[in-house]
């Protein structure tokens, strides 16, 4: 179910960034499927390939997108259980996503070109620096909620009372800051620079054309996709009824106040709306700080990651207070 | 079976030495073989039947005899030490080709006879529990591997290298013989048997962390490391694998085997465990990424390795101090499933070191480079072994570590802020050691077998024969097996690992089926995605689509294969991060105020190991005690009757004081 909404998703969700920026930027821009007709030609398009480049430049696009598409599969959609979902599938999940960067930035690397060198070397750097930071965010929640496999930390994390929120935001925040790194995007990477000296992602695939250029395009689409998901999964109720048992507070979760007046037929079809809706807000959100801010100086980047990973234990600590453990 | 029939090997590895030439190698296989075959049987029937064991052998004759002991941890540990001893004979006939010329077949058969000898020196350290035999195998072993590392003995690094690894390894022996000296004093018996009864009498976490730096100087826990990162690239390549993949997790075996005697104190020794291995493993991939010799990079990798080793080991013992039945099995079987994993993928990531090494006749990854155009199997292979060693799915090392991390988050949730934080950090170091590792290895890889030449190596197409692909090829269908289907060998590990803790593994294994099941299913899934959208490039990219150019130089037409990235500069921006830990250090060729037209300049990247800068601080002031003392020894044989002399009157005075 998550899956195939997230193909949905990843239909609109470069459009939609490429839409804001331009309606920001004062331009007229392209249409909402401009990148998927890109991605169309590009599959149509011959291919040069480096006569340096070895079979790992081939495979590499492939292995990337097939590494998002299993990761996908993990995903859960509230309600719903993933396909495949198990105890501690976030750290499959996590190296799922390390496989295809790691084949990626050998892609790059198969070129021999120095600039492309010099992506790999960004790009491994700041993935690994990225690392700790989800894992204390996914330690933090399984604290929290008790359970280790994705669906069910999403599924108690509704009901750990109004406490939730505060974790639900910074858990939201800072999956919103990795996916940004994930995805080479604004704060770390500015996928319209110009310089290949100040390039990550886009050095990294120079090299690549035609139909695996497209792959890669696929790829960074199902990626924001994914995110976007485990963002949603955050904030959709995945039982209004319950949550209304259990929580006080409900005014401030999206939704659930609704779910008195309807039949349990039109959960499915509220949480599909917010998961909607929850995208929309951010490929625009997306959109709109990339069109309003500028990139960090390189050598900024490091810092700026790690302090993901200390916001993610102040996290851990607020959990540790709140379930009582530091006092206990 | 008879036990006798243990010992014939012994004797016949002495015939090594006066074999001919032409059949050195096939009798050498053959005696490792027979000792394989001999000892490989027990081993897994005490595996699949924990119950039986431990059964005893007890070997010799009117003389004397030997009591061997096959338990089911023993048995472990003897069929991975038994597979590699295996792989690396295999492969040492194609690599050690190129020295035929070179060395002479004395020499030839000292190393074979070392090789065996560092078997059977390597099995009777797991099978021998009597404290003298077990330290003189212990001793052997380092003896013989000593002579293996010594191979190129004409070259002085080698030399002095393999002298300290000597001298380091003693100081391991002399802490495990004052440990085993303690121990008979209290309970007079000299060996692990007394370990039971001391364990129960006195304090516990002493003598048990005496033990565990003894082990450690081996396993390679920091601090006692320094030898490690010399002594493996020192050593010919099969050498390296076998010290690598199994010999080095002798002291693992070490502390394990103390470990299930330990008593009391058992949570405090696990997060020490626990500390002192994630240090280990941050320090261990630090050093690693740093390094532009290939076979160091692997050396301080495998250092990394032995601390998500002692994280798992760590963590079960924490399970034994807190009565967590779960974190024990899942700590311990992670450990030891990654003892397993490691001593697969580092061997094959050795061996294909040791295959560069013979065709371009270089380790520096700063002279290498598009290998994989020369060298595609090799380079293909290394790739394999490297994405298992950074734990990518669906290969083995990944399920090692996700079950040290299962035990990690099932150890959080305890009612304890101090476990629960030490949890976390031990989460966060695992994945960024995850991260460290993925960079280290894309550099190791992507800079020696991608790109182009760095410089004018010649690359011997030959080098590589048949006999040095089968043992790689046969590695690497294991840990793609282990990857896919790990249950088959992990059921009997955790249920070793349950009989040694006297602990029911049943209601682990059963959850951890589930798990690992949709661990395979995603994996076989991932390989069949991949495989579909190879099949559907093929089908839209059809040869007359496809052109071939040069590199995309960004505007720029004179770029050459001097301007690609090099291994230094791949981790530049790392060490600029890592500076403290590192200890970077630039030498720079002085170009002199005279010279009216100075030549080139040059500047070398070193990072020195901050231990070994303490240690070389120590040994220095003891030298400088020593040189002292030595005064003494003038030389003048008038003098040393004074000193016995005066050693005589001391004596007659003390007991004339009823002092002695």
């Amino acid at each position: 179910m998550g899956f195939l909404l997230a193909i949905v998703t990843a239909l609109f969700f470069p459009g939609i960034i490429l839409r804001v920026k331009s309606i920001a930027s004062g331009r007229k821009g392209p249409g909402i499927m401009q990148p998927w007709k890109n991605i169309l030609v590009l599959i149509r398009k011959e291919s040069v390939f480096s006569t340096t480049t070895s079979y790992i430049s081939r495979i590499a696009p492939a292995v990337y997108l097939s590494t998002v598409i299993c990761a996908l599969l993990l995903l859960p959609f509230p309600g719903m259980p993933s396909w495949l979902g198990f105890d501690g599938d976030f750290v499959l999940f996590a190296y799922l996503l390390a496989l295809g960067k790691f084949l990626f930035i050998l892609g790059a690397l198969d070129t021999g070109s120095s600039f492309e060198g010099m992506g790999a070397n960004r790009e491994a750097l700041y993935s690994m620096l990225a690392e700790p930071a989800f894992f204390i965010l996914f330690g933090t929640l399984a604290l929290l909620t008790g359970q280790t496999s994705m669906d069910q930390i999403f599924g108690s994390f509704q009901f750990s009372g109004h406490n939730s929120f505060i974790i639900g935001f910074i858990a939201v925040y800072l999956l919103v800051q990795i996916a940004m790194i994930e995805n080479s995007r604004m704060p770390v990477d500015d996928p319209k620079t110009h310089l290949e000296l100040t390039m990550i992602h886009e050095v990294m695939i120079l090299d690549h054309s035609g139909f695996d250029l497209a792959l890669i395009h696929v790829g960074t689409a199902l990626k924001f996709a994914m995110y976007g998901l485990l963002i949603a999964n955050f904030l959709i109720p995945v039982d209004a009824g319950q949550v209304l048992m259990n929580n006080e507070y409900l005014t401030i979760n999206i939704g659930s106040g609704i779910k008195n007046y309807i039949g349990k037929e039109w959960m499915a079809v509220i949480q599909i709306g917010i998961y909607f809706f929850v995208q929309i807000i951010f490929a625009a959100m997306i959109g709109v700080l990339e069109s309003f801010r500028a990139r960090k100086k390189l050598v900024r980047n490091p810092q700026f990651i790690v302090t993901l990973s200390s916001i993610a234990v102040v996290a851990f600590i607020l959990v540790l207070l709140i379930t009582f453990k530091m006092i206990g | 079976m008879e036990s006798t029939i243990l010992l014939i090997p012994f004797i016949l590895s002495f015939f090594i030495l006066v074999m001919p030439t032409g059949m050195r190698y096939f009798y050498t296989l053959g005696v490792a073989v027979f000792l394989i075959l001999v000892t490989s049987v027990p081993a897994t029937e005490a595996l699949l039947h924990p119950a039986n064991a431990p059964r005893s052998f007890i070997a010799g004759g009117s003389l004397g005899s030997i009591t061997f002991t096959v338990d089911s941890l023993t048995a472990f540990f003897i069929l991975i030490t038994n597979f590699t001893v295996l792989t690396g004979l295999l492969y040492s006939n194609g690599y050690l080709s190129s020295y035929r010329t070179t060395k002479t077949p004395a020499q030839f058969a000292l190393h074979y006879f070392s090789y065996v000898w560092l078997h059977i020196s390597m099995l009777c350290v797991l099978m021998l529990r009597e404290g003298t035999a077990f330290l003189i195998a212990w001793e052997l072993m380092a003896v013989s591997s000593f002579m293996l590392i010594l191979f190129e003995a004409e070259k002085r690094t080698t030399l002095k290298t393999a002298v300290n690894y000597l001298i380091q390894m003693h100081v391991g022996l002399v802490l495990l013989i004052i440990g085993f000296l303690l121990v008979e004093a209290a309970t007079g018996q000299f060996g692990f048997d007394g370990l039971q009864s001391y364990f129960a009498g006195y304090a516990n976490a002493p003598l048990f962390f005496l033990f565990f730096a003894g082990f450690a100087v081996k396993a390679g826990f920091i601090p006692f490391h320094t030898w490690l990162p010399e002594a493996h690239p020192a050593a010919p390549s099969h050498v390296s694998g076998v010290m690598s993949g199994v010999m080095i997790k002798m002291g693992i075996f070490g502390v394990v085997r103390v470990l299930t005697f330990v008593q009391y104190d058992a949570y405090i020794v696990g997060i020490i465990i626990m500390i002192l291995a994630t240090l280990t493993g941050l320090y261990g991939i630090m050093m690693s990424i740093v390094q532009t010799d290939l076979k160091k990079l692997l050396a301080y990798s495998t250092i990394e390795n032995v601390g998500i080793i002692g994280m798992g080991i760590g963590l079960g013992t924490i399970g034994i101090g807190s009565d967590n039945p779960a974190l024990t099995i899942l700590g311990f079987g992670g450990g030891l499933f990654h003892v397993l994993n490691h001593s697969l993928f580092k061997s094959l990531l050795f061996y294909c070191a040791g295959s560069v090494y013979k065709a371009t006749h270089t380790r520096n990854i700063d002279l290498l480079g598009g290998l994989i155009h020369k060298m595609p199997r090799t380079a293909s292979l290394f790739l394999f072994g490297s994405m298992a060693i950074c734990a990518l799915p669906p290969l083995n090392g990944f399920i090692s570590e996700i079950l040290i991390y299962y035990g990690l988050f099932a150890g959080m949730q305890v009612n304890s802020v101090f476990q629960t934080m030490s949890m976390l950090l031990t989460i966060m170091s695992l994945a960024l050691i995850g991260g460290l590792a993925l960079f280290g290895f894309s550099k190791a890889f992507g800079l020696a077998f991608l790109g182009l030449p760095r410089s004018e190596i010649h690359v011997d197409d030959n080098a590589v024969s048949h006999g040095m692909l089968f043992p790689k090829l046969l590695i690497a269908s294991i840990i793609l097996f282990t990857g896919l289907a790990p249950m088959f060998l992990l059921a009997p590990l955790l249920g070793m690992i349950g009989s040694q803790f006297h602990l029911d593994s049943g209601q682990v294994i059963l959850p951890l089926i589930h798990v690992l099941s949709k661990i395979s299913l995603t994996g076989v899934i991932l390989i069949l995605v991949v495989f579909a959208i190879l099949i559907l490039r093929r089908k839209v990219l059809k040869p007359e689509k496809v052109s071939h150019g040069p590199t995309w130089g960004c505007g720029y037409t004179a770029g050459n294969a001097r301007q690609q990235y090099t291994a230094t500069s791949f981790s530049a921006n790392f060490a600029e991060l890592a500076n403290p830990v590192i200890a970077k250090q630039i030498e720079y060729t002085d170009i002199h105020e005279e010279e009216i037209l100075p030549g080139g300049r040059t500047f070398e990247v070193k990072h020195e190991d901050v231990f070994n800068r303490t240690l070389n601080k120590i040994t220095g002031y003891s030298m400088l005690v020593l040189k002292k003392i030595a005064r003494l020894q003038t030389g003048n044989i008038q003098h040393y009757i004074m000193y016995a002399f005066i050693f005589i009157l001391i004596i007659f005075v003390l007991l004339y004081l009823n002092v002695l």
